[in-house]
């Protein structure tokens, strides 16, 4: 099922009654979620994602703009008449019912034709439970499980009503490390194997990267970019977007263009022709160094940590915004861990121009 | 090791001689006493040892009309009470405004002193000279007929005995349910409501598993308190509840000991112990029903 949302607004009014104005939580918001893909929802805490989420489940009502599930506007209908799966942050299992209580839970509550006989539920609620593998605890009780498989008897409840829509808030973030790259696999095959229009809402951008087919960047209530993950990563819209995507972050340098050529502090690192001339910011991605004897870049080193599979390099250049770079190269590049200096060249393809003021992603003209 | 245990107990000891002193002490006594038959307080001898008190007192209208009034008195106003107390709750939390003023207002009667509350009854309920008392003009503006509840016939007084109980143990009730009902975390409902849960099924399934525990501590701790009554009828009919008929077990204990026929600690000390023995095994039958009702 396709979800489109059309001109999204959600205000809050303060909850300091004194003050007067409202708080933006979601800012005329317009995209469209492809049927069958998994979306990840990504922006910092307070970005107004999580309302995006409870506006699309029908437990917030928005301000103002419409939203459709497919061509049916479902603006107006309230959560159980949508046909969504929602998947909580806590799981919000019922305590006192085993897992196979609570997966039937929603099928019970059917009525009228949609009404399934006692073997009909059973079997689809079974039929959850092996989909998210946990057909060996379904006479458990939550307490008496795991984080990982409390959070799928959660995912098999949202899925046994074959809802139209799956959502998950933050399905990860109450999973240790290891399970959390376990799950978010599971999370995908799941997804896959219904083809259900799935949306999850994340803080973390290497899990949204990781198993999207979309990512949606928001940064306080306003849609920044949407994309293939590794096309939002290679061409940030803004600054904050560079910023937010990748491990370890894009490194970000002030920077000058003058007379055809892009300054770094002194070094003159990349000829950029067309720009404007003046002042921008400049984002390079750790990978988008390349040591090189004669590079025009020239660092104080700082450090060299050996990864194993590649080697990251901590530098120091006075054009930084920050105290320190890091760049990603090859092991055998011959860094010298005990040299004063290290020289980059630059691989075009990993430099951004931002617009020094506001953040805008400059571009370089098509000519 | 041995000289740490010495030092525990030693940490220990203002404690065990006052509660053994107050507590342990008396008990023992208190059973010590009701096998004494014909004790005398002032001569401090008996005429030996037997069952002869616990027949007496089993045998004793007063005491057999004392049980009857409390077991009806526990067996109306604890489940009534509770239930009440749960309706209010449920209504309180679903409202948004003046709920703290309504809250305040339920909880009044808590703070009240029992004395007080016994003479807005009295205002309530009490035939005098000048009134008929407001209940019962209330009753008389419908065209009934009068009804004396406080010396009147006994389901009269009966009611007016479970009216209060029920009203002066609401509050306490009311503020340990709506507590309850806050602590049930919201997203159980919102998932209830993304999956389409009837407002029925959300209470009977979710709701109240979710504040079991709460409830039935209220009912044990009713049983428990409801077997106990004794200030609140001295309020309503006067000291002499026996001739109002209206005495309840504690109510025995405490005129055999101190009432106008009182004097006999032996007596006293054998109905108590008829109570102990009540209020245990109920207790003990609320438990094993809860232990396989309350499931978190």
């Amino acid at each position: 099922m396709k979800v489109v949302l059309d001109h999204l607004t959600k205000r809050f009014p303060n909850r300091n009654r004194k003050i007067k104005t409202e708080v933006v939580a979601v800012d005329d918001f317009t995209f469209e979620i492809p049927d069958g893909k998994l979306v990840g929802l990504l922006g910092p805490s307070g970005c107004g994602k999580s309302t995006t989420l409870n506006l699309i489940c029908g437990l917030e009502k928005p301000t103002s703009g419409r939203i459709y599930f497919g061509d049916d506007d479902v603006t107006n209908l309230p959560p159980e008449l949508r046909g969504v799966g929602m998947v909580f942050q806590n799981y919000a299992l019922y305590p006192h019912l085993t897992v196979l209580e609570n997966i039937l839970f929603p099928l019970e509550n059917l009525k009228g034709d949609k009404r399934l006989s006692k073997e009909a539920m059973r079997s689809r609620a079974l039929e959850a439970a092996h989909l998210v593998q946990i057909d060996a605890l379904l006479e458990r009780r939550p307490a008496q499980m795991s984080g990982g498989q409390q959070q799928r008897v959660a995912i098999a409840r949202a899925l046994v009503k074959m809802p139209r829509v799956l959502l998950l808030d933050e399905p990860l973030s109450n999973l240790d490390a290891r399970l959390r790259l376990q799950t978010r696999e599971e999370i995908r095959r799941i997804q896959r194997e219904t083809g259900i229009t799935t949306v999850f809402v994340t803080h973390d951008q290497e899990e949204a990267m990781s198993i999207s087919d979309v990512i949606v960047v928001m940064e306080k209530g306003v849609l920044q970019q949407i994309g293939k993950p590794q096309s939002v990563y290679d061409d940030p819209t803004n600054l904050f977007v560079a910023k937010f995507l990748g491990t370890p972050p894009i490194d970000v340098f002030n920077g000058e263009i003058r007379g055809g050529l892009l300054y770094l502090g002194k070094d003159a690192v990349l000829p950029v022709a067309g720009y404007r001339e003046g002042k921008v910011t400049v984002g390079i991605r750790p990978e988008g160094f390349v040591p090189d004897e004669k590079g025009p870049l020239c660092c104080r080193l700082v450090g060299v940590e050996v990864m194993g599979r590649d080697t990251s390099v901590v530098a120091a250049h006075p054009a930084l915004t920050t105290n320190t770079m890091r760049a990603i190269v090859d092991t055998d590049s011959g860094v010298d861990p005990n040299a004063l200096e290290v020289r980059f060249s630059l691989k075009s393809r990993k430099v951004c121009l931002f617009d020094a003021e506001t953040g805008a992603r400059l571009y370089a003209p098509t000519v | 090791m041995k000289q740490n245990n010495l030092k525990g107990w030693l940490y220990l000891l203002p404690a065990i001689a006052f509660l053994g002193l107050f507590m342990v002490y008396p008990l023992v006594d208190v059973l010590v006493y009701s096998f004494e038959e014909g004790y005398n307080f002032a001569s401090q001898t008996d005429m030996g040892t037997g069952l002869y008190n616990y027949s007496y007192v089993l045998h004793d209208p007063y005491f057999m009309q004392a049980v009857k009034n409390t077991f009806i008195l526990v067996i109306i106003t604890v489940p009534l009470s509770t239930g009440f107390a749960l309706v209010i709750s449920l209504a309180l939390s679903s409202i948004k405004k003046l709920r703290d003023a309504f809250q305040t207002i339920y909880f009044l009667p808590y703070v009240t002193n029992t004395l007080a509350v016994g003479l807005v009854f009295m205002v309530l309920f009490k035939r005098t000279d000048y009134t008929e008392g407001m209940v019962n003009l209330l009753i008389n503006w419908f065209g009934g007929e009068s009804v004396d509840f406080i010396d009147g016939p006994y389901w009269a007084k009966m009611f007016v005995m479970c009216f209060y109980t029920i009203w002066v143990v609401l509050p306490f009730k009311i503020l340990i349910l709506t507590s309850a009902l806050a602590s049930v975390n919201p997203d159980y409902y919102k998932v209830a409501q993304v999956d389409a849960t009837p407002r029925w099924r959300v209470f009977t399934r979710i709701t109240l598993p979710m504040i079991s525990p709460m409830l039935f501590y209220l009912i044990i701790t009713g049983f428990i308190g409801a077997f106990k009554a004794y200030s609140d009828e001295v309020a309503l009919f006067g000291t002499n509840l026996n001739a109002a008929g209206m005495n309840t077990i504690v109510g025995y204990v405490y005129d055999m000991l101190y009432g106008d026929s009182g004097g006999y600690p032996s007596y006293a000390a054998a109905a108590a112990l008829i109570l102990f023995a009540i209020v245990l095994t109920i207790t003990v039958i609320n438990l094993l029903v809860s232990n396989r009702r309350v499931k978190i």
